[in-house]
């Protein structure tokens, strides 16, 4: 469903982003791994036209997405999680949701305000605080439900486990598995292996800008100095 | 007494009301575009010549208030087609950039008024039924001021609601926070900063027409209130609506009873309220940190100058000492005339370009350069030599006070208290009737008569300005410059290592600010006079175009900037029509060229050495 294919990315004058090629299936969970700084986020923000890419090209659905302005993403049914948790912090979880609303679509499931609240409990005990007084973790929960506002297809959840305690992170483990469990498709980037395995179908590690390895966990497990080059500290 | 007392603080809340809707409209523009809007007073302008149109065509109670409404609609679709044509291109340009692409809107909307409206000033008919004056504690107030007291919170009300109860107010609401993210999640950016736009326009043009009962509709309108609005947007907080409704209030209620005082301390009061507040709660009373700054690029090194390069200046240096030979007249003038804009410019370009403190308020030093030459001469009767070191040590001292408030902030609020610094010179030179001489200026101010042979003076501007521009270059390239360069990209890290930041650049602010002073004694001999608008805004914003004209990357551009300014200006000063086609000329560079003419010349090269078959 999403085809990203040798793309170069750069900021200024480094060169970010080399030949990266990768593809997600429809209600497939990617895991795109790699260590600090090996390429994810840029990855991420190319498909999403946060970064114009040099060259190479984004296909989304069929339609030649590369370097289309974030919206025009977003309409088309990408859907995209940020990893800082950029909550907009003097709105309130509810209008922080209001912002990420869009029409539903035939080809995706749809979320309402409801179902979602539903998914993440403690937001709906909080729906009239503003978000900047949420603890990490909330803040976390809020911008993934704020992106399902949106109905997308496909969702690109940059390091959602990063920072946050372990009973949120099994927490955000389960509710992959609702978003796969509902058929949306979903890439998410990782630095934890065990984390990725638990949510994935499919990994990709990416080092220094460039694709190092592509298929699933049992193909990782049967060259483990791939991991190890690639993702141990 | 307490009825007068009473009564001059309605006048006050009154004139509240239509600063609030200005500044409001100000302040929602740069919350969620980060634009400060130089063209806003002439969108208030505009709203109120609208107005005068329409209420003196259409009749009655109904027709008055239509008229008003319709007005202030007018003024959203102009602000929506300047939104389009101009600001959409340069969003991420540096604000030094917005500013002057709104300044060229100024002079554009200027000229479009007088075309149309003439110069007279216009009186427009009182509101009908609310023309007459009711007595509260016995004292007269006029009916009119009693429903402007009223529209103003009714307003804010207005805009409280359009902000929290609707998806359009939400939307806005976060892309002040962040930008990007509200396009990540489907918003289209246009849509919302057009729509913005007009918004801020409208209130605009409803706070200009709101005004036609009740002062002349002319065309100075617009620099007359920009500065207020200004200052009441920095006072509330850029970006926050509820701090520019308070910040009105306390600015014109202080006015009205600091008139009862000091007549005169309209002119300067808001700007030293303005300074007070900034000093006390650095990004105002309701702003927060994130809305200090607008959009930043990272600047490139400063290469030094290879040797063809140091033989092009010989050769220019040479040059410029021989002009004397060629001509004695109008060449020698407009030779002087590079040489002051040169080194104004180029000082501007210390502060801004390598200490990254923008500054909308330099003439201020220049200005003070000149008046302090003028009056060592005039009042003191010291020699022209003397006279001329004094302006300098004069405008070391100006930025001296004023720069210690300034490198306290950065950004858009350490722009605005320069501006306010400005301003507040301005404000003194213009009322200080005995000592300046007020609006007459000073006059008679001639070079020594050993120097009053225009080739010897214009020897002496060579070397003054020559010596100036060398020690600029000097700075850039010292250990303090690159101090001065750490700092401005990242002020945080070059603390870090130990640095102290403020300091250097309280040091570089009173450099620059005694360099523009040299620019100015030398000017002032050589034009024999001096007025007060040597430090008004309209000449800052002449320093930032040289600036921008030539590319604030380079130490060079300033000097091109310069030359290319004073050239064109005057060409275009003979013309008919000169404001507007200065403003085209200078949105035609802003949009065409946004790396300067040096930048330009550059980049033309590139291509063509691209397309030589190799």
């Amino acid at each position: 469903m999403l085809e990203v294919t040798a793309l170069n990315t750069f900021y200024g004058g480094a060169h970010i982003l080399r030949d990266v090629t990768l593809a997600v299936g429809p209600h497939e969970v990617l895991a795109l791994l790699g260590r600090n700084g090996a390429g994810k986020s840029t990855t991420m923000r190319s498909v999403m036209g946060l970064v114009r890419p040099r060259s190479g090209r984004v296909t989304f659905a069929g339609a030649d997405m590369t370097g289309a302005a974030p919206y025009k993403a977003c309409r088309a049914g990408l859907g995209y999680v940020p990893e800082d948790r950029r909550v907009f912090r003097e709105l309130t979880v509810a209008e922080n949701l209001e912002v990420g609303r869009r029409e539903a679509r035939p080809d995706a499931p749809s979320w309402s305000v409801d179902q979602l609240f539903g998914l993440f409990p403690n937001l709906a005990e909080r729906r009239g605080t503003a978000a900047g007084r949420l603890s990490g973790g909330e803040q976390q929960m809020l911008t993934i439900a704020r992106t399902l506002m949106g109905n997308p297809r496909l969702i690109l959840l940059d390091e959602p486990s990063e920072g946050i305690s372990p009973l949120i992170v099994e927490q955000m483990a389960q509710v992959i598995g609702e978003m796969k469990s509902r058929g949306l498709a979903v890439m998410v980037s990782e630095q934890n292996l065990h984390f990725a395995r638990l949510v994935a179908d499919r990994a990709v590690i990416i080092e220094k800008g460039e694709v190092r390895f592509e298929g699933t966990f049992a193909a990782l497990d049967a060259a483990p100095e791939i991991a190890r080059e690639t993702l141990a500290l | 007494m307490m009825g007068f007392y009473f009564a001059q603080l309605l006048t006050g809340l009154a004139n509240a009301s239509s600063l609030f809707l200005i500044a409001s409209g100000l302040s929602i523009i740069f919350g969620v575009t980060r634009v400060v809007n130089f063209a806003h007073g002439s969108l208030y302008m505009l709203g109120a010549y609208i107005a005068y149109s329409l209420v003196t065509t259409l009749p009655g109670v109904f027709g008055f208030w239509t008229g008003v409404i319709l007005a202030a609609v007018a003024t959203a679709f102009i602000g929506a087609a300047i939104e389009i044509l101009i600001l959409r291109r340069i969003y991420h340009s540096p604000e030094l950039f917005q500013l002057v692409a709104t300044f060229g809107v100024v002079l554009i909307v200027q000229d479009a008024a007088l075309a149309i409206w003439g110069s007279e000033d216009l009186l427009g008919p009182r509101a009908p039924l609310l023309d007459r004056a009711v007595r509260i504690f016995g004292e007269p107030i006029p009916e009119y001021d009693l429903a402007l007291i009223v529209i103003g919170p009714v307003v804010l009300g207005l805009i409280w609601l359009l902000f929290q109860r609707t998806r359009w107010g939400i939307l806005v609401r976060a892309a002040t926070q962040d930008r990007e993210m509200v396009g990540a999640l489907g918003v289209n950016q246009h849509v919302l900063f057009t729509s913005t736009f007009m918004v801020g326009s409208f209130l605009a043009g409803l706070g200009g027409a709101l005004q036609v009962p009740r002062e002349s509709v002319n065309l100075l309108m617009d620099l007359n209130i920009i500065g207020q609005a200004f200052v009441v947007v920095v006072i509330g907080g850029m970006g926050s609506v509820t701090g520019a409704f308070v910040a009105a209030v306390i600015i014109s209620v202080a006015n009205a009873f600091g008139v009862l005082v000091w007549p005169q301390i309209s002119l300067i009061l808001p700007f030293l309220v303005m300074a007070v507040v900034l000093i006390v709660r650095p990004y105002g009373l309701f702003g927060t940190p994130a809305s200090a700054h607008g959009a930043s690029v990272p600047e490139a090194p400063l290469r030094a100058m290879p040797p063809a390069g140091i033989a092009v200046a010989a050769i220019v240096a040479v040059g410029a000492a021989l002009l004397p030979l060629a001509d004695d007249g109008f060449l020698l003038v407009l030779g002087i005339d590079l040489l002051v804009a040169m080194l104004f410019a180029a000082s501007l370009h210390l502060l801004m370009g390598v200490g990254g403190m923008v500054s909308f308020g330099h003439a201020a030093y220049f200005g003070l350069g000149a008046y302090a030459a003028a009056l060592a001469v005039k009042s003191l009767g010291l020699p022209m030599l003397p006279a001329m070191l004094l302006g300098p040590v004069a405008a070391a001292f100006g930025a001296m006070v004023f720069g210690w408030f300034c490198v306290r902030l950065s950004g858009v609020y350490l722009a605005m208290l320069t501006l306010a610094a400005a301003q507040i010179l301005w404000g003194i030179t213009f009322q200080w009737q005995s000592v300046t001489g007020g609006d007459d200026g000073i006059l008679g101010v001639w070079p020594a008569r050993w120097a009053s042979d225009r080739a010897v003076y214009f020897y002496i501007a060579l070397a003054l300005c020559g010596a100036g521009l060398l020690i600029i270059r000097r700075i850039a390239h010292s250990p303090f410059g690159y101090v001065l360069r750490g700092g401005r990209d990242s002020a945080l890290r070059a603390e870090a290592i130990g640095i102290d930041l403020k300091a250097h650049q309280w040091l570089g602010f009173i450099l620059a600010g005694a360099l523009a002073g040299v620019a100015g004694s030398v000017f002032v001999f050589s034009k024999g006079s001096v007025f007060p608008d040597t430090l008004a805004i309209g000449h800052s914003v002449d320093g930032l175009i040289m600036v921008l004209l030539g590319g604030v990357q380079s130490l060079l551009g300033p000097l091109f900037g310069a030359a290319a300014f004073v050239l064109i200006e005057d060409w275009v000063m003979r013309l008919d029509h000169w404001r507007a086609i200065f403003g085209v000329i200078i949105l035609a560079i802003v949009l065409l060229a946004p790396d300067g003419i040096a930048g330009g010349v550059g980049r033309l090269l590139t291509l063509l050495r691209l397309r030589r078959p190799a």
